[in-house]
């Protein structure tokens, strides 16, 4: 096969199939079929999907050093010479496409799981209307991801960042007639748009910076035309005209984070995550749980070469992180809505990814959110699942003893369940274990690390306890099922199943990539990803960390794993044992539970720090306008004109209508005397008839005094 | 005779015409005494035709009694008119045209 082949030069295809059929949805959607839609929308999401493997597929017959495919499609923003920190420099952005090992790993995730989605979507949404505008959304949504994983270039990357923004905002608010689904696309909206200020302002440092956008220029056919922010970066560290810590690498890391927490949810960003289970299921499955909400992980992870240099910026985005982890496990804990429990365990799973990009494990971060991919989705589908079976009822105290009637559902759930918990062999305990012994690794070089350490533990333990449970509550125990739900209990069809199966599949085995780490050697996905995290080499004057040895590993393992048996066995006890214990537990400290269940009133103090205030703002323009402009300007102009005009009146009538009578009344005047001529009597004519017959005679007379004279 | 006896015979008659029409009140004798202007007229055209021997001021003279006479009528005939309109024949009264 020669280099490089259908799938690779064809790149730009991945994206575009979706959006041809988000066009196709947009002009003729209506029109359609429910038959014709499903063939248009998921079946061009399976043809990207092929696209991304047969890609992937050639991009790993290269050899490791080699592994980087780019192709610029054209050049996009093209400004000219640009003055930057380095002189002035001929500024291109173009709209490019990226295959690398982190972008081979996104491709695939966003891909495969965004395929099954679709497929659950024809079986969820078959009783709901709109059903070409949910699919219309949803493949936008797929080629704005698609950009977003695929590009060359931050401003790309950007470009697919507010395209997904847009698509949340569109589905989040699918039910539009539904005060609270409009509010709540608003609201994410509105705060993803804040975290895009930040992120524009750490792009246009970056393009100031480097004069470029471009990730790296390795890839292209001519590597030396065009510069990427890698090899400028490496440029400027080698002749020593930035050092590590430089706090402009400081500055775009931070920008760059705001926009990152905007979109994936951190502290204080994460308010529109819950608030966006208003959605349809699988809305969340894949953009509040799978994709969206690691746009930012992947595009810190991508930006890992700045990063690497601004430890400053490294410790913030470990200590959000894992605050953030900690505190959503805490609000995890008391959440009633089947969905609202999933959607604050996606926030505290997003902690730990951001937790383990901080300590510098970039690879471990992405690992995780491969694996968190899978058994995320998994759990919003089942319990998409479940909310199907019992005809839309979401509260987990009215559920129960579910896994008897519904076992296709139940059994994936649990796989997905012990999955996120982190019980060995399955997937979530490597990725977890993983982001946990590196930041172990690194506190050997600083004690602040064992901090995040034991809260990253602690949150796996609450973690464990509040999945385990949601479990119990909905499948366990005694049914609390209303007697109305009751008989209509019925399995979900074959197209939500299959797909809960084959999550669940992966959800147990993409963990195994890890396994060399049980017996000491590095992790097989690490080395995979290393070429695109290497980032730019600098003496940075620490001790480069090694691999912890075999015993700590397994104690740790250890460890965590016995978290979690807590972790289960309280959620046992309190929840399955005896049934009523939660509540008398919730009795007993009801200013805790209170603070909790009211997700530490932190809504209501943005409300009145924020909202309200600008509310009050536009309440106070409001007045402005109407008193001071609509008042002053249009009614004063009004009032200046009506002053102006009777001038203007009193001008017209005085000045030049008096010159235009003027004009009439003088040849009247001087015509007076002439009129005296006409007297009407035929005597006075008679007379001036003869006063002019003596005149001429007077003035001739001459000639005929001496006719005269000669007569006789 | 010296011609000029019927020269100043024709002033004269003239003149009395021309007073007449000016002066009269009655509008029937100022159309008489337009009457004698253009007879006087008559008198000197042919007296100068008899003086230079010349048939021509003869002939103008018919011209001038035949449009006199046509000229009459027409006159009699508006006085009439206006006398049924306005029942009066003075000159003064009959001031439409005035400013």
């Amino acid at each position: 096969m020669t280099f490089p082949g259908y799938f690779l030069s064809h790149l730009w295809l991945i994206p575009l199939f979706p959006l041809i059929s988000a066009a196709a949805m947009f002009f003729f959607g209506r029109r359609l079929s429910k038959e014709a839609v499903n063939l248009f929308c998921v079946g061009s999401v399976f043809l990207s999907f092929l696209h991304a493997l047969g890609a992937v597929l050639k991009l790993f017959a290269l050899p490791a050093s080699q592994r980087v495919y780019q192709q610029i499609l054209f050049p996009w923003v093209t400004p000219g010479a640009m003055p930057t920190a380095t002189g002035m420099v001929n500024f291109v952005a173009d709209c490019g496409y990226l295959l690398d090992p982190l972008s081979c790993v996104m491709v695939i995730v966003v891909t495969f799981v965004g395929f099954l989605i679709h497929v659950y979507s024809i079986g969820y949404m078959a009783h709901e209307g709109g059903y070409y505008r949910f699919f219309g959304y949803l493949n936008l949504f797929m080629f704005s991801m698609l950009t977003l994983v695929l590009a060359n270039n931050l401003l790309l990357l950007f470009v697919g960042w507010e395209g997904v923004g847009l698509c949340s905002y569109l589905l989040i608010g699918f039910y539009f007639l539904k005060k609270s689904a409009a509010d709540a696309g608003k609201k994410a909206f509105i705060v993803n748009r804040i975290g895009d200020a930040g992120f524009l302002l750490g792009l246009l440092l970056v393009a100031a910076t480097f004069g470029t956008v471009r990730f790296t220029s390795q890839g292209l056919p001519d590597p030396a035309a065009f510069s990427g922010i890698l090899q400028t970066l490496a440029n400027m560290v080698a002749q020593h005209q930035v050092a590590y810590g430089a706090s402009v690498f400081t500055a775009i890391a931070l920008l760059l984070f705001v926009g990152a927490a905007g979109n994936s949810a951190q502290i204080p960003f994460y308010v529109w995550l819950p608030d966006a289970m208003e959605g349809p299921i699988p809305v969340s499955a894949l953009i509040h749980g799978a994709t969206m909400v690691v746009a930012g992980v992947y595009m810190v992870a991508r930006m890992s070469a700045i990063y690497q240099l601004a430890p400053v910026a490294m410790d913030v985005v470990a200590v959000v992180g894992a605050a953030t982890a900690l505190f959503a496990a805490t609000l995890a804990v008391v959440q009633t809505d089947i969905k609202k429990v999933l959607a604050y365990s996606t926030i505290s799973q997003l902690g730990y990814m951001f937790l383990a990009l901080g300590v510098g494990a970039f690879a471990a971060g992405v690992f995780h959110l491969m694996t968190h991919a899978f058994f995320k989705a998994l759990l919003f589908l089942g319990a998409g699942s479940v909310i199907h079976s019992l005809s839309g009822e979401q509260d987990i105290r009215k559920m129960g003893g579910l896994r008897y009637t519904i076992p296709a559902t139940s059994v994936p759930f649990l796989f997905a369940t012990l999955a996120i918990a982190g019980v060995p062999g399955l997937s979530g305990f490597f990725s977890k274990n993983e982001i946990l012994g590196h930041i172990f690794n690194r506190h050997q070089m600083m004690d602040r690390y064992l901090v995040l350490w034991v809260v990253g533990i602690f949150t796996a333990g609450l973690t464990a306890f509040y999945m385990f449970r949601l479990l119990f509550e909905t499948f366990y125990g005694m049914s609390r099922v209303s007697i109305a739900l009751e008989g209509h209990i019925h399995e979900s069809p074959k197209t939500m199943t299959v797909p809960l199966m084959i999550l669940a599949f992966f959800s147990i085995v993409s963990g195994w990539l890890a396994l060399p780490i049980l017996w000491g050697e590095e992790s097989p996905f690490e080395r995979f990803l290393e070429p695109s995290l290497r980032g730019v080499e600098v003496d940075t004057g620490e001790i480069a960390f090694g691999r912890h040895t075999l015993l700590a590993e397994y104690s740790l393992m250890a460890a965590s794993v016995a978290l979690v048996a807590v972790g289960w066995w309280l959620a046992y006890k309190l929840y399955l044992d005896s049934p009523k214990l939660h509540t008398k537990l919730a009795e007993s400290w009801p200013r805790l539970h209170n603070l909790l269940i009211h997700k530490y009133y932190v809504d209501e103090i943005y409300d009145a720090l924020f909202v309200n205030r600008i509310k009050d703002l536009s309440t106070a323009l409001g007045f402005f306008d109407s008193k001071v402009v609509d008042g002053l300007g249009v009614d004063g102009a009004g009032w200046l004109v009506r002053r102006f005009s009777r001038i203007s009146i009193w001008w017209d009538k005085w000045v030049i209508d008096a010159v235009v009578n003027l004009l009439g009344r003088f040849p009247k005047f001087l015509s007076m005397p002439m009129r005296m001529f006409q007297t009407g009597v035929f005597s006075t004519y008679a007379v001036f008839i003869l006063i002019g017959l003596a005149v001429l005679l007077g003035y001739y007379g001459h000639h005929v005094q001496i006719f005269v004279r000669t007569l006789h | 005779m010296p011609i000029g006896h019927y020269l100043f015979l024709s002033l004269a008659l003239f003149l009395i015409g021309a007073i007449g029409v000016i002066t009269r009140r009655n509008v029937l004798i100022v159309l008489m005494s337009i009457e004698l202007i253009l007879n006087a007229v008559n008198i000197n055209l042919v007296a100068f035709s008899r003086y230079f021997g010349d048939v021509a001021g003869q002939v103008f003279a018919l011209f001038i009694i035949a449009a006199a006479a046509a000229e009459a009528a027409v006159g009699l005939g508006i006085i009439i008119a206006f006398l049924r309109n306005r029942e009066t024949v003075l000159a003064d009264e009959m001031d439409l045209l005035k400013w």
